[in-house]
């Protein structure tokens, strides 16, 4: 069979850059937890960690030692196969979205050119979706299996609360796929970086603040963390998680705001497009590299603003978020796909 | 690359294309159940009949987390999938609604229009009313 006839070089190249990914966006989301101390610190007048290592930059080893060092505890009347795997489950489908993001273009090593992205397939945002709706999974299992009504309430809200924000995320993004005529992340970030071609948030004003909304939502993130709301759920839907379980779920939550940030710096910011300056001038090795300086900085600046909101505006009321959600995302998410399909056609002249 | 090759949305993906999806698949899951092996082993176990009760809020446990649940989660979920439904369908109308014109865009917004009938018709009937 032809298909099964694979290039070796090609799958060790592939499984390099998977670890590089996968590792990558572990170390992100570590020191993102590191960050956040820090950033809460600075906005509330306070120092934040700063004992372990200089500045405290070793912190998170330390949390994450502690935490694979913990006994681990599996309550008696929880379903123990369910209740090992929704962390494993919101870890692993936090790990997998990366697979279709572009981290730059192509490097040339050993006389092989290297595209920095693990595959590039033309459903790329449908197989984001998709995964994304994996994540509500391991939220919902979790807070079933541990048999405890503060964790199956938090678990319910979760995921209520995110399938009724991917309804708008599903909306909000129509419309950029009319703008691009392509699913494939890959190529959306090439149509930015063509001359005369703006960035797609100059096109989607208002489908990228929905589609912003939308991660903070998806991602649990204040002032949508409904589903950890510690003064009415103590500890939300993880309350019956201990040692490594527990680090799965905090983690995961910070590996997907790593990837939503990358996600929204790709298609609406240009990805690893720098500004001003034309790519295709300078060798492509060290334009990989800035490429991939200028999508880091573009998600850093995203991972401080989820930071921001969160240490700046206060929770949600569940109706609230609900009516948000239904009521005013979901409209106007319509309206904008309506709006964008009909500039676009008159543009056009069709 | 000239813009009308990259609007070009029909390139040919075969299972070639999907295979290294595969391969995250596996070290992602491999990471992951190593860590919860590697964890489970590391940790001290110093378990009482005391520990392993669950912890709930901290003070003897009443009743059971099995029972039943507001039915308002069960209604938003079912709407959901009616609604992601209808999403998904304008999909493959936005990658290729600059050939389909004016025309495409008149189904559209029908399409539309059904959607928004239907979510209204949903709202008024209360089933996104939280307060009772």
């Amino acid at each position: 069979m032809i298909v099964l006839a694979f290039d070796f070089a090609l799958f060790l190249e592939k499984l390099i850059l998977i670890a590089v990914v996968i590792f990558g966006s572990l170390g992100v989301a570590l020191y993102t937890t590191f960050a956040e101390r820090k950033v809460a610190a600075i906005l509330q007048d306070r120092r934040g960690p700063n004992r372990a290592g200089p500045f405290g930059l070793l912190q998170p080893f330390a949390d994450g030692l502690k935490l694979v060092f913990k006994e681990e505890i599996i309550p008696n009347t929880s379903n123990k196969t369910l209740f090992i795997m929704g962390p494993g489950l919101a870890m692993t489908a936090a790990l997998m979205t990366s697979a279709v993001l572009p981290w730059g273009n192509k490097v040339e090593l050993f006389d092989r050119t290297i595209a920095l992205q693990i595959a590039d397939v033309n459903i790329g945002m449908l197989y984001v979706f998709a995964v994304v709706s994996m994540g509500v999974y391991g939220i919902m299992i979790g807070g079933w299996a541990s048999n405890n009504k503060f964790s199956l309430m938090a678990a319910l809200r979760g995921a209520s609360q995110a399938i009724s924000y991917e309804l708008a995320m599903g909306l909000s993004l129509i419309a950029l796929v009319m703008v691009t005529g392509s699913l494939s992340l890959k190529t959306i970030v090439e149509q930015q970086m063509l001359p005369g071609h703006l960035w797609n948030i100059a096109y989607q004003p208002l489908g990228f603040l929905l589609f912003l909304v939308c991660a903070f939502a998806e991602c649990n993130r204040t002032p949508f963390d409904l589903p950890e709301a510690e003064n009415e759920l103590n500890f939300g839907y993880h309350q019956e998680y201990s040692s490594m379980k527990l680090g799965f779920y905090l983690f995961a939550e910070y590996v997907n705001m790593f990837i939503s940030s990358a996600i929204m710096a790709t298609i609406y910011f240009g990805g690893y497009d720098i500004p001003f300056l034309d790519e295709s001038k300078i060798s492509p090795n060290i334009a990989a590299i800035l490429g991939i300086g200028a999508l880091m900085t573009k998600i850093i600046i995203f991972i401080f603003v989820f930071m921001w909101v969160r240490w700046t505006i206060p929770r949600f009321r569940y109706d609230q978020l609900m009516n948000l959600g239904w009521k005013k995302m979901v409209p106007l998410a319509l309206a904008n796909m309506l709006l964008t399909g009909a500039i676009i056609l008159w543009l056009q002249g069709k | 690359m000239p813009i009308h090759s990259l609007l070009d949305a029909t390139v040919v993906n075969t299972a070639n294309n999907y295979f290294p999806i595969g391969v995250q698949l596996l070290f992602a899951a491999g990471f992951v159940a190593t860590m919860l092996i590697m964890s489970a082993l590391l940790g001290p176990k110093r378990k009482t009949s005391d520990k392993l009760a669950n912890f709930e809020s901290g003070i003897e446990i009443t009743g059971n987390a099995r029972q039943p649940m507001a039915i308002k989660y069960f209604l938003v979920a079912i709407l959901f999938v009616l609604f992601d439904v209808e999403v998904i369908f304008f999909y493959p109308y936005a990658v290729n609604f600059r050939e389909l014109g004016w025309a495409g865009f008149g189904a559209v917004a029908m399409f539309v229009g059904f959607f928004i009938v239907g979510f209204t018709y949903i709202i008024k009937k209360g089933a996104l009313i939280w307060e009772d």
